[in-house]
């Protein structure tokens, strides 16, 4: 009755639902391939994309190698942010005054332009982990907070009436209900932030590191090299999907009744 | 001496006067409906007897002041309220598990009464796998396996097509018998109320009090096809008859 989430014909349905994505791509790249060869464009102004996956190639092990840190601190910067949003949801939601104190400072923290507050928090905290984590959470805490926050409060209200009247308080009406309730919300805030969070470590990365996709592309773009730029934002495209690729994974392990629902509705649950 | 009874009970909700007086009881193993027009404030009955709000007047339970809400009364909501992220038998067991039963022990005081609910083979499946018939059911059967003194249901079959309500109406009639569940049911639907009842209160519009007191003299078990029917036919007359006739209330009658 409960079938795993990675049965054949669902495989196939990924395929059939990828393709027309995978073909807009393949179109885009044979246009670019043919205006970058035929139109006299300089290979330093814009290579071809055959010759950037050549170069990307070639220098795979300094890629790989600075993409570890990025996505290092993307992951860490995003737990972070993950937790004290988590914490903080349950705070303002259950102490409501909070949230008018709280929620303005929030709004202006994301008004903070990245370009301008980048290089300060490099000049800071140095070139290491910390300024990168602290950047990337500042660009995935507050989705996250709101996602959280708007999803206790989708909670219908009859279950809580319910719950309430079954003579449940308010923390087990927040586990069993407000939380769960939560659960699609967070996932579809989840889904924005986690790609937020990857150009946010480069663009902290940008602004100055030992390491990271971020300076590896500033690098390449000093020494005129624009094809190892491409191939580091390739690179740093691939992380962002895979990331993107493993919350749609973990949305679908952890809400295994949205799929059943959806089978509902494709006719082929039970009729009575 | 009265299982529930409530004296003058009144509630607003800021400047709206919603329950102006309300008076009312229910016996041990009585089933009694609350019958009125939409917005009359039939719900907001069912919070304050919850505690989920708070008015003035008296309630009673078994003759004591009723203070801790919680103890006596098993509450449907008028949606179903099943949460669509937990299977149907971990829907069941939500009330034995708030009260402090194991997952276990409550999912094995609660199978048994699968077959009865008509909800058999579909213990595993999430809410969204099952008709509006069948939600119903078991949100009942999450209601009745409390074992507190009373059930209070809001409008149970409210959401259901014509023809799954009438069958609803039955079982649940037959299932009544048989436990002999106190029980206060709130609905708009006269048929409904007349067939389930032993007695009727109707509430006026907003804001509300008891128009008449009816009593339902049919014999049980009732049987839709039985000589009695022609007699709830009357009744069923009787009580439009007072529905249609309430007054767009002004607020009249009370002071
Ligand atoms: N928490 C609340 N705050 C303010 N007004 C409320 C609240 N709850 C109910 N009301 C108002 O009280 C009135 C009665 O509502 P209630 O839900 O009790 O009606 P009802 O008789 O159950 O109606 P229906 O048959 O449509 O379910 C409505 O006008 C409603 O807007
Ligand atoms: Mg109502």
């Amino acid at each position: 009755m409960v079938s795993s989430s990675f049965n054949p014909r669902q495989l196939a349905g990924f395929f059939a639902q990828a393709a027309p994505a995978v073909i807009t791509i393949g179109l885009v790249l044979v246009a670019w391939e043919l205006y970058a060869n035929h139109s006299g464009v300089k290979p330093t102004v814009l290579p071809a994309p055959s010759r950037v996956f050549e170069q990307a190639m070639l220098n795979r092990d300094a890629l790989l190698d600075n993409a570890i840190p990025t996505m290092r601190a993307t992951l860490i910067g995003f737990a972070c942010s993950l937790s004290a949003a988590f914490a903080l949801s349950m705070l303002v939601d259950f102490f409501q005054p909070l949230r008018r104190a709280l929620f303005p400072v929030f709004i202006v923290s994301q008004t903070l332009p990245l370009v301008a507050i980048a290089p300060l928090v490099v000049l800071w905290f140095g070139f290491g982990l910390t300024p990168k984590i602290m950047l990337v959470a500042l660009v995935t805490f507050f989705p996250m907070l709101v996602a959280l926050v708007q999803g206790y409060e989708a909670t219908e209200v009859e279950i809580g009436q319910m719950l309430r009247a079954m003579g449940a308080g308010r923390w087990r009406v927040f586990m069993l209900a407000r939380l769960p309730s939560a659960l699609p919300y967070f996932f579809a805030g989840l889904k924005i932030s986690i790609t937020y969070a990857v150009v946010g470590a480069i663009f902290a990365e940008y602004a100055g590191a030992a390491k990271g996709l971020g300076i590896y592309m500033l690098n390449a773009k000093n020494n005129f090299r624009p094809d190892l730029v491409l191939a580091a934002v390739g690179v740093s495209a691939a992380l962002t999907l895979v990331l993107f690729g493993l919350t749609a994974l973990l949305q679908r392990l952890a809400m295994p009744w949205e799929q059943a629902a959806g089978r509902q509705a494709a006719g082929k649950g039970p009729q009575a | 001496m009265s299982r529930l009874e409530l004296r003058h009970m009144r509630k607003a909700f800021g400047g709206l006067e919603v329950l102006a007086d309300i008076s009312l009881r229910v016996d041990a193993g009585e089933f009694v409906s609350i019958l009125g027009p939409s917005g009359a404030g039939k719900s907001t009955l069912f919070q304050l007897l919850t505690g989920a709000e708070h008015g003035e007047g008296e309630m009673f339970f078994d003759g004591a002041p009723l203070d801790d809400h919680g103890r006596h009364f098993a509450f449907m909501p008028q949606r179903d309220a099943l949460m669509p992220w937990r299977r149907i038998l971990d829907n069941t067991t939500l009330g034995l598990e708030v009260q402090g039963v194991g997952r276990k022990e409550a999912r094995t005081r609660v199978a048994p009464l699968f077959a009865e609910f008509g909800l058999a083979g579909f213990e595993r499946h999430f809410p969204a796998q099952l008709s509006g018939g069948m939600r119903q059911r078991a949100a009942l059967l999450r209601t009745v396996v409390q074992e507190r003194d009373m059930l209070l249901l809001d409008e149970p079959f409210g959401a259901l097509d014509a023809l799954t309500r009438a069958a609803m109406q039955r079982w649940l009639e037959q299932m009544w018998r048989h436990h002999r569940w106190t029980a206060m049911l709130i609905t708009h639907d006269v048929r409904e109320a007349v067939f389930l009842s032993d007695r009727i209160y109707v509430l006026s519009a907003r804001p509300a009090h008891v128009v008449r007191e009816i009593k339902v003299p049919l014999p049980r078990p009732r049987d839709p096809t039985s000589t009695a029917t022609r007699q709830a036919g009357a009744l069923e007359a009787e009580i439009l008859d007072i529905l249609l006739n309430l007054q767009p209330s002004k607020g009249h009658d009370h002071d």
